[in-house]
């Protein structure tokens, strides 16, 4: 297929400076951020960073919004948990299994999904996670209310220990700037293209001959998997899988990230991560444990003001200005 | 007491009148997300958070003002309506012409604020409300005991469901709102004041949510959560009934509140995902749901 695409099909669209340079900005602040901030912080917020990048390769470059990917989030974040504590797997075998599971699980969600299209598909994408969660409460390896907990991060390549909350950093930035360079790529190739086009008249990529539904699970599937390594790596960081990581409001709170960041942007997501993982712990800060009660409602509020005032996000609106692809 | 299939008919039934009153929820709120997607073009996902504001309104009206539960019938619904329309005013109606995603995303930043409100107000711990005077006890039918407030629950819901059909399958502000749903400037042309239409559709699909939530807070405890994990469910009757006819949506409601009454009794484990499978079966067999038209 894609020799054939090649040949007649759409040309990669050429990755552009703009975008690299604000790629390596983003990564040396990485690099040095745990010299002023908790690491452990930093790196939960990584693991949510790659999972607003890879939950917007769907919506942002694809134009599908699914209401469900805690589903993936939460349910790779539990096989990491288990196959790390429970069989003793080491870090990298935990993640790549996590990953494959739920790259597997998206391709069975997403083959469900894209039978319908538009808001259908939020409605079906929300109810399937749903039914996971349910799922994710009652069989009995994942503990139901309590979780599991206590989840060793054991030895890199059985070589580097991953204790230490600097050293896990480190090994955090580097699975997240894998699955970021990734999407870079995937959005950047043929197939990425097709996406956009997809995204951006349905009717005419079909009958420009394009087999839409299968772009559109490959799409589903790949962003599934990047979620999954993301929920697996917070498994490891946090050393505990839980139900809150397949509820619902994970699924609204990976939106909020990518429509206050900037849908279809680079850096968006990760911006856009970084911001609502940062808010309760500011709230916290400013005025105690009362204030982030509000926290619901100040992630409601976002929303709005994100749909009525600045659909392009925060990076979108920037780029806009300066007219160039962030 | 019959056993049947080592059932106690008793539970069975029980079960069953729970499920026809959830049915009759379903139907009502998949009803109002119906019209108001055939008006607005949006999936108003604020609809299970309204019909929470519209229980809680009827325990307001009892506890601060003493205005009992069939004043609260209408006042709760009206003034629900009412916040529904200002919502479509200021909000709603400045994103007509986008994509649906936002406003399915905006009424679920707005779902998210009236949740978050009302549960730093009350914590998640539930309300009681109590049962009509007239409206407590019940009826032994030999097999079952009826008791009374849940067979008026399910009659009540039942003729607002039908009402709302005759209304708009039979009457003539039935076919003026058919007609601004099929082709809104058309429908201008001939001097209708579709905008305000578009408002009262919205005020009315809300008002039949918080209709729903007076109707359930003698059965259930008023909670601040209480529509968030419902209106995921009705979602999915949504998908399984489609939105394309009213009768459609009333007919799944009402089924699938039985399906999912009758696995809490055979199969308790299955009983919150039940309605999920069905959809996920539905999409497989008949993907534009059983009732739907393609969109």
């Amino acid at each position: 297929m894609t020799h054939a695409l090649a040949a007649k099909g759409p040309t990669a669209s050429r990755p552009k400076p703009a975008e690299f340079i604000a790629f390596a900005v983003l990564a040396a602040l990485l690099a040095v951020a745990p010299f002023a901030l908790y690491p452990f912080f930093l790196a939960t917020a990584l693991c949510f960073a790659l999972f607003a990048s890879a939950f917007n390769l769907l919506v942002g470059y694809a134009g599908l919004l699914s209401f469900g990917h805690a589903l993936f989030f939460g349910g790779a974040a539990y096989i990491a948990a288990h196959v790390a504590k429970v069989w003793g797997w080491p870090p990298e075998l935990t993640l790549l299994a996590a990953t494959a599971f739920v790259g597997l699980l998206g391709l069975v969600a997403g083959a469900l999904s894209i039978r319908r299209q538009g808001i259908y598909f939020s409605m079906i994408t929300l109810a399937l996670a749903q039914m996971g969660y349910f799922v994710a409460l009652q069989v009995p390896f994942t503990h139901g209310e309590d979780g599991i907990q206590g989840v060793p991060r054991g030895k890199l390549f059985g070589l580097i220990p991953l204790g230490d909350d600097r050293v896990m950093y480190y090994f955090v930035l580097v699975v997240f700037l894998c699955g970021l360079l990734a999407i870079y790529r995937i959005v950047h190739s043929p197939f990425g293209s097709v996406l956009k086009a997809i995204r951006e008249n349905e009717p005419r990529a079909i009958s420009l001959g394009y087999s839409v539904d299968s772009y559109k699970l490959a799409a589903f599937g790949l962003s599934a998997a990047l979620a999954g390594l993301a929920g697996g790596t917070k498994a490891l960081v946090t050393q505990s899988a839980t139900l809150t990581d397949m509820h619902w409001s994970m699924s609204g709170e990976v939106i909020l990230m990518v429509l206050l960041g900037g849908m279809g942007t680079m850096t968006g997501p990760v911006i856009g991560a970084i911001f609502v993982v940062a808010i309760p712990e500011v709230l916290n800060r400013i005025g105690g444990p009362d204030f982030a009660q509000w926290m619901t409602v100040i992630q409601g509020a976002i929303f709005v003001i994100c749909v009525l005032a600045f659909r392009r996000g925060l990076i979108g609106e920037i780029a806009a200005r300066l007219r160039r692809t962030l | 007491m019959i056993p049947l299939l080592g059932i106690s008919t008793q539970a069975l039934f029980g079960q069953l009148l729970l499920g026809l009153i959830n049915g009759a929820f379903y139907a009502m709120l998949s009803l109002g997300l119906a019209v108001i997607f055939g008006m607005l073009n949006i999936v108003n996902f604020a609809h299970g958070a309204l019909y929470m504001v519209g229980a809680f309104a009827a325990w307001f009206l009892l506890t601060y003002f003493h205005i009992g539960y069939w004043p609260a019938l209408i006042l709760a619904p009206l003034g629900v309506a009412l916040f529904g329309m200002v919502i479509e005013r200021t909000m709603l109606k400045r994103l007509a012409g986008l994509d649906h995603i936002y406003g399915l995303l905006l009424t679920f930043g707005l779902a998210l604020i009236i949740q978050g409100v009302f549960q730093n107000q009350f914590g998640a711990s539930g309300q009681p409300y109590p049962l009509p005077e007239q409206l407590k006890g019940g009826t032994n039918l030999g097999f079952m005991y009826l008791p009374t407030y849940r067979a008026w629950a399910v009659v009540f819901s039942l003729c607002v469901c039908l009402f709302t059909w005759f209304m708009i399958e039979k009457t003539r502000l039935g076919s003026v709102l058919r007609a601004a749903t099929e082709n809104p400037e058309l429908t201008r042309a001939f001097g209708i004041n579709v905008p305000r239409l578009i408002t009262l559709t919205y005020g009315f699909g809300v008002g039949l949510a918080a209709l729903a939530g007076v109707l359930a807070a003698p059965i259930y405890q008023v909670r601040p959560l209480m529509g968030a994990d419902f209106i995921i469910v009705v979602f999915a009757v949504v998908v399984i009934g489609g939105m394309g006819s009213i009768l459609g949506a009333i007919g799944a409601g009402f089924m699938l509140g039985i399906v999912e009454g009758l696995t809490k009794v055979f199969y308790p484990q299955a009983a919150n995902i039940v309605v999920f499978v069905i959809m996920v079966a539905v999409l497989l067999v008949k993907p534009t749901g059983l009732f739907g038209k393609k969109l």
